[in-house]
């Protein structure tokens, strides 16, 4: 099996929170592996620790067989890996446009001095990788958004923009934080859309997580259930969706919010 | 966005400008060229500060400290090795980037206010090296006399010529600031002071890019040093005190952050105001109040004109004179038709 990623017996806590359990996870390649579970089972933290803004108490995680347990943020863009956030992380003042240039920041060169001249090996360089980026607005229909501020604009067209950034570094790997939350269905519908087209026609390994099952259902290849830090459930999501301990972790959450509710 | 919707008006607009800055000043009185070459080094400083502070949003009250270390650089380097004036330029900047890139080390840890002190820190350190290492500041005055630049076999001496050698140097540092702005290295600025977590996730080594910002800043500012050497025949550490430091904040902060049109506006009126304000207090002196008063009362009124002045553009209009002419500028593009 071709696992491109490999989350092997990962911990991790914050103070007394053991937010990730010794959990295991192989992603294999080109496929759309979907990680759900109940409010604070831990989903984020694992993102964050494959992105490297936290790193493991225990465990590794393989890209491709490379260690990148302890690697920067940085340094794992450098390798492909792209993601967007939960609460959406753009860069409010600068334009669609600029926040997808950036999103090619590692794949671009131009250094101190070149940008100062510009003409010639900066300005190259930017023709150059405008070109893909203008494929990409093409792609996500945000033509008419180029020069708007990303601060400006309603929060579905953000999430897309966000996706447009992680897009724009080409990635191997992407992974998309709640890519869905506080759309409405039709806008939920664009971005499945997207995410389907992102895998099929660049073979994109996605590593999604989401709370709306219907979505989760429909689109993914595997899925992989947390509670309260640990893996509970793995599997297709047919096998998923009927696994007794998953309508059990499923069936609590809505108790407990009921009881909060009344 | 266009700027100027025909090519006539573009033309016309940059005859204009060589009319202004070329033509003119052949015929203009030295003393308004003294004036104009402060304000063509001053552009160059807050340029660099505005680099550092508007686009990658990392404060510095060491910006004078820096300038002090381009000049005594060029300094030295011309009176010790008789090295031409575009070395003795180039080493300056350098050196104050190297100083500059040390000074920002805390950036990587700190943020706002904690930041600007740790700069004032370096500002004062540096000021104190620089006085008492007799090494570096050339003996108890503290300062240290150079040649005048020379091109080919003439000598800078008047106003008028060094008027045209300032403004081919500011053209370079607004041309390459625009640039650098738009391209890679600047963008990661601006991601890096508008969102530093999703800076990292797209691959922006922060610390490299804050270290970055602080070294070109203060390339800028070590230039500006030295251009001031030149300029005034000396390294004079009493020019680069905190109180600079001050000036170029305000500049930056009055013309507009994370501007370059800003930077020049602002350059331009905190180095003019004083000499208005000047001017404005001589004609009502022997009116209001004496001779000498009035000597004594420009440096306070300056200063309390600056802090209110600051004060007002943070809180009415914190895009500063740019944004003020944006506004004039649209109001005018659409008149007489209002709206
Ligand atoms: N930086 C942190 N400091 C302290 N605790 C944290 C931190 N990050 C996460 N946690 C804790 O770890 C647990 C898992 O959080 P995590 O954000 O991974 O959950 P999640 O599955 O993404 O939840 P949600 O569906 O609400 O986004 C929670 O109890 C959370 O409070
Ligand atoms: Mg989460």
């Amino acid at each position: 099996m071709s696992a491109i990623l490999e989350i092997a017996d990962v911990s991790r806590s914050f103070g007394g929170v053991q937010a990730v359990q010794k959990v295991s996870v192989d992603i294999p390649r080109g496929e759309i592996m979907s990680i759900i579970g109940p409010n604070g089972a831990g989903k984020t933290t694992v993102l964050n620790m494959i992105s490297g803004f936290y790193h493991p108490d225990h465990g590794r995680i393989l890209l491709e067989g490379t260690d990148i347990t302890h690697l920067a943020p940085s340094e794992i863009a450098k390798l492909r890996v792209a993601r967007t956030f939960q609460n959406i992380a753009l860069f409010s003042g600068m334009t669609v446009l600029d926040n997808l240039m950036l999103g090619r920041h590692v794949l671009m060169k131009s250094g101190v001095l070149s940008s100062f001249i510009y003409w010639g090996l900066a300005q190259r360089e930017e023709v150059a990788h405008r070109k893909r980026v203008e494929d990409l607005i093409d792609f996500l229909k945000i033509q008419d958004l180029r020069r708007r501020p990303t601060g400006s604009l309603a929060y579905g067209l953000r999430k897309r923009v966000e996706l447009g950034r992680a897009l724009a570094l080409d990635p191997k790997i992407l992974l998309l934080d709640e890519p869905m939350g506080g759309m409405n269905q039709e806008e939920k519908e664009d971005m499945a859309r997207f995410i389907l087209d992102v895998n099929e026609e660049w073979g994109t390994t996605i590593i999604l997580i989401e709370h709306d099952m219907g979505v989760v259902m429909d689109i993914s290849d595997r899925v992989a259930v947390l509670d309260m830090g640990l893996k509970i459930a793995e599997g297709k999501p047919d096998e998923v969706r009927v696994n007794p301990a998953v309508v059990k972790a499923y069936l609590g959450e809505t108790k407990t919010s009921e009881v909060r509710h009344g | 966005m266009a700027l100027y919707p025909l090519p006539i008006a573009k033309y016309t607009v940059a005859a204009l400008g060589v009319l202004f800055f070329l033509v003119l000043p052949l015929s203009l009185h030295e003393y308004y060229l003294s004036i104009a070459n402060l304000v063509w080094i001053s552009i160059i400083g807050a340029l660099g500060l505005n680099i550092l502070v508007g686009y990658t949003g990392q404060v510095s009250i060491g910006h004078g400290a820096f300038m002090s270390v381009g000049a005594y650089t060029a300094a030295n380097f011309a009176t010790r090795l008789d090295f031409p004036w575009p070395v003795n330029l180039l080493l300056g900047g350098l050196m104050a980037a190297a100083i500059g890139a040390i000074v920002g080390i805390p950036s990587l840890r700190i943020k706002g206010l904690y930041l600007a002190i740790a700069t004032l820190a370096g500002q004062l350190i540096i000021e104190w090296t620089i006085n008492h290492v007799t090494f570096i500041s050339g003996g108890v005055q503290a300062s240290i006399e150079v040649p005048r630049p020379q091109l080919g076999t003439v000598v800078l001496n008047t106003h008028r010529e060094m008027y045209f050698f300032l403004l081919f140097f500011v053209v370079v540092a607004i041309v390459g600031t625009m640039n650098l702005m738009r391209s890679r290295v600047g963008r990661a600025f601006v991601a890096i002071r508008d969102q530093d977590i999703a800076a990292e996730i797209i691959g922006i080594n922060i610390f490299r890019y804050k270290l970055l910002a602080f070294a070109i800043s203060s390339f800028y500012a070590g230039v500006t040093g030295v251009l001031y050497t030149y300029y005034f025949g000396i390294a004079n550490y009493e020019q680069f005190q905190i109180g600079v430091s001050i000036d170029y904040l305000a500049m930056i902060i009055i013309g507009g952050l994370g501007s370059v049109l800003g930077s020049i506006f602002g350059a331009a009126f905190v180095t003019l105001l004083p000499i208005g304000i000047r001017y404005g207090m001589e004609a009502v002196s022997g009116v209001l109040f004496s001779e000498a008063t009035v000597h004594n009362l420009i440096p306070a009124l300056r200063l309390t004109l600056f802090g209110a002045l600051i004060i007002v553009f943070l809180v009415l209009e914190p895009e500063g004179l740019n944004r003020l002419w944006r506004n004039i500028r649209s109001y005018f593009r659409v008149w007489p038709f209002a709206y």
